[in-house]
């Protein structure tokens, strides 16, 4: 047991390995506020683009969504580091996180928000646009407030998916949660510095979890 | 050669697709093999959760959520890798895959039972005092009345859960797992050429396109409209 | 008389259905003209196609002056003069009942922050509301909702009211109020076109009602004729039917 406790939560080693810590944990809060507004404005952009009437607008849209459902974000990420320097293109990978989760996450906010607008009753962009305001304007005053309230739980939900998805930057070296712990952890021998991401992980998402807990069985129950 | 011509014999080069085609085609039957690992072990070990919560046993309760919140909370990364490197320490040391099927199994225990949970509280009471007035027990309620009610609920969320977290089996790259994307990238440093990139997003795309689509066509089936 | 609406040789197809075949539909100013007719007849399309909701298959239609279906015309411009009250009312939920009279206000009338608001104060008083300014439409009932639709249409201070069956979604006691405001509209002159099941309110405050059937206008006259000696058989079967009820 001690052994355990001394291996996995050896309190000198933590103590060292915080300042690196800390540093990951502040650059997956950046990249946080980096992808996240990233991609809900880009999914926002293809939400409303699949109100469109036309099918040559909405089908792409679809196989564009469908693509990177299939897609796991690892694989593009990868493809992004490792495949576009043939091409004599090289981002970096903070630049080729940004990129990769901007069009993953396009698709899922815009899945979302499509569902959302779509839950709002035709009669209110009707109302709206008999007293004269443009479609735009109806879209921006009048229906978008209801499709992100109507589809909160949803987008917290990939909310929090992609937070946790910043932690794949390690695997192409940017300095973030769980790369700094790696780098401590192989420095020091020890696993505690990832026992320590593991916690802080926790300890900041734990909130959002909860509260989506309760959101999603009051969404569920509300339908059965 | 133009810049086209460039481009295809960098990413699109047949003979090194050619050599690297059955270390791609190894890779995959190792991802399907994990995937289906994964979803039959976490939904299994979710739904058994989701019935043992319904006992409704206070302390038993309390755990559970405690822990399905932990590993909803965690990136599946971090649970990966604080398997491989840090159980050595403790005296285990697990392969690349039994930690990634461990660590992936447990996220979609912890996702689908909620969803389970979710679909089970969603019956009304009334459901439960029908039953139980006809002489059936707690067990037989449960198993004849409420899950099959439940579970129409829960298949449109549970499949596009499954999918994102079986998408994770690319992860396994991160602990030597020679899953699709491992043989790729070790293929691309072999050869110097992104192609086996190429083949191995092509192999992706094959197995999950037509989940993916499968799941537009459950989601639609079993909607609920508001 | 002037004629402020008019409408020729309306027609209107959804795919294969013809719901408008052929309206003519002239009306005067201070005029409120009354449709009736057995649903899926076309009067709600007819109304939709005034302000341009629906888009007519063919026909032309005139409002106020301006050529409602010419490519030319600024159509948002055009429909602050056209109010428009819905069945289902179509608040916007998640505003104010101030917020929802003051939004076309200041983003299509572009008036100011503060005369916007008193703007849609006064509209909010004319239909009796002025306490229930802060108050959210699922915070009031079905007769109030319907009046701050009301009150949202005349601030903009239209020059004719299209009433797409006001009262259809209320229930009964609570449709009196909303009648109540309609008379009052009526009384200080505006033009209105109303579609509704109401006998009574038509008897007692309509000028002329007209009858359709089958997208078409089968006859049209002051309420006593319609109702009392109609022409028609569709239109006597039809006015059976409903003081039957």
């Amino acid at each position: 047991m001690e052994e355990i406790v001394d291996s996995f939560f050896n309190a000198d080693i933590a103590a060292s390995a915080m300042p690196i810590v800390i540093d990951g944990l502040l650059n997956t809060i950046l990249l946080s506020l980096m992808v996240v507004p990233l991609g809900f404005l880009s999914g926002l952009g293809l939400a409303v683009m699949a109100q469109s009437k036309s099918r040559a607008v909405r089908w792409p849209l679809m196989a564009w969504v469908d693509f990177f459902r299939a897609f796991p974000p690892l694989v593009l990420l990868v493809l992004l580091f490792a495949g576009l320097p043939f091409a004599g293109l090289e981002l970096g990978g903070f630049t080729c996180v940004a990129v990769a989760f901007m069009l993953n996450n396009s698709a899922y906010y815009g899945e979302i928000l499509r569902a959302g607008i779509d839950s709002v009753p035709r009669g209110q962009i009707e109302a709206a646009r008999s007293t004269g305001l443009s479609g735009a304007q109806a879209m921006i005053y009048v229906v978008l407030p209801q499709a992100i309230r109507n589809v909160m739980p949803d987008l917290l939900s990939n909310t929090l998916e992609v937070v946790k998805l910043t932690s794949l930057g390690s695997v192409v070296a940017v300095p973030e949660l769980l790369y700094q712990a790696r780098q401590a952890q192989s420095a020091s021998f020890s696993p505690t510095p990832i026992v320590m991401a593991a916690v802080i992980y926790f300890l900041i998402l734990w909130p959002l979890v909860r509260l989506l807990s309760r959101l999603e069985n009051r969404a569920l129950a509300g339908r059965g | 050669m133009t810049g086209w011509d460039k481009f295809l014999d960098a990413f699109f080069n047949a003979k090194v697709m050619a050599k690297y085609l059955p270390d791609i085609v190894a890779g995959t039957l190792l991802t399907i093999e994990l995937a289906i690992l994964i979803v039959f072990s976490g939904i299994l070990a979710g739904l058994l959760l989701a019935l043992v919560r319904s006992l409704s046993i206070r302390p038993l309760n309390l755990l559970i959520i405690f822990v399905v919140d932990v590993l909803r909370s965690l990136p599946p990364l971090v649970i990966i890798v604080l398997l491989y490197f840090g159980l050595p320490s403790a005296g285990w040391s697990p392969s690349g895959f039994m930690s990634t099927w461990l660590s992936l199994s447990l996220v979609l225990m912890a996702f689908s039972e909620e969803i389970f949970w979710a679909g089970i509280t969603s019956i009304h009471k009334g459901q439960w005092e029908a039953a139980r007035s006809t002489g059936l027990g707690f067990g037989p309620t449960l198993i004849n009345v409420i899950l099959p009610q439940a579970l129409r609920l829960t298949i449109a969320p549970l499949t596009n859960r499954t999918i994102a977290i079986t998408k994770g089996t690319a992860l396994g790259t991160v602990v030597a797992l020679h899953e699709i994307l491992g043989m790729a990238s070790s293929a691309v440093s072999n050869s110097y050429n992104p192609s086996p990139l190429i083949l191995g997003s092509a192999a992706y795309l094959i197995l999950f396109i037509p989940v993916v689509i499968a799941a537009r066509w459950i989601e639609t089936k079993y909607s609920w409209k508001r | 008389m002037t004629s402020i609406v008019k409408a020729y040789g309306v027609h209107k197809h959804f795919g294969h259905l013809h719901v408008l075949k052929g309206v003519d539909l002239e009306v005067a100013e201070r005029e409120l003209v009354f449709v009736i007719g057995p649903s899926g007849s076309g009067k709600s399309t007819l109304l939709r196609c005034l302000n341009r909701l629906e888009q007519p298959s063919s026909g032309s239609i005139e409002v106020a002056g301006i050529d409602m279906l010419s490519p030319k015309t600024d159509i948002n411009h055009a429909r602050q003069h056209i109010g428009m009250v819905f069945q289902s009312f179509n608040l916007y939920p998640h505003m104010t009942a101030l917020g929802n009279v003051m939004l076309a206000l200041r983003k299509v009338a572009g008036k100011g922050k503060v005369e916007a608001e008193q703007l849609a104060h006064a509209a909010l008083a004319r239909v009796g509301l002025a306490d229930r300014a802060h108050h959210r439409p699922a915070e009031l009932s079905g007769g109030q909702q319907q009046r701050v639709a009301i009150a949202r249409s005349i601030a903009l201070e239209p020059r004719v009211m299209l009433f797409d069956e006001p009262t259809s979604a209320l229930d009964p006691e609570l449709v009196g109020s909303v009648l109540a405001v309609m008379r009052d509209l009526r009384e200080s002159g505006m033009t209105m076109i109303v579609v509704s099941h109401e006998m009574s309110f038509a008897k007692n405050a309509a000028d002329r009602v007209i009858f359709m059937d089958d997208g078409l206008i089968v006859e049209q006259g002051p309420p006593a004729a319609i109702f009392d000696t109609p022409a028609h058989d569709r239109t006597r079967a039809f006015i059976g039917q409903i003081q039957q009820h």
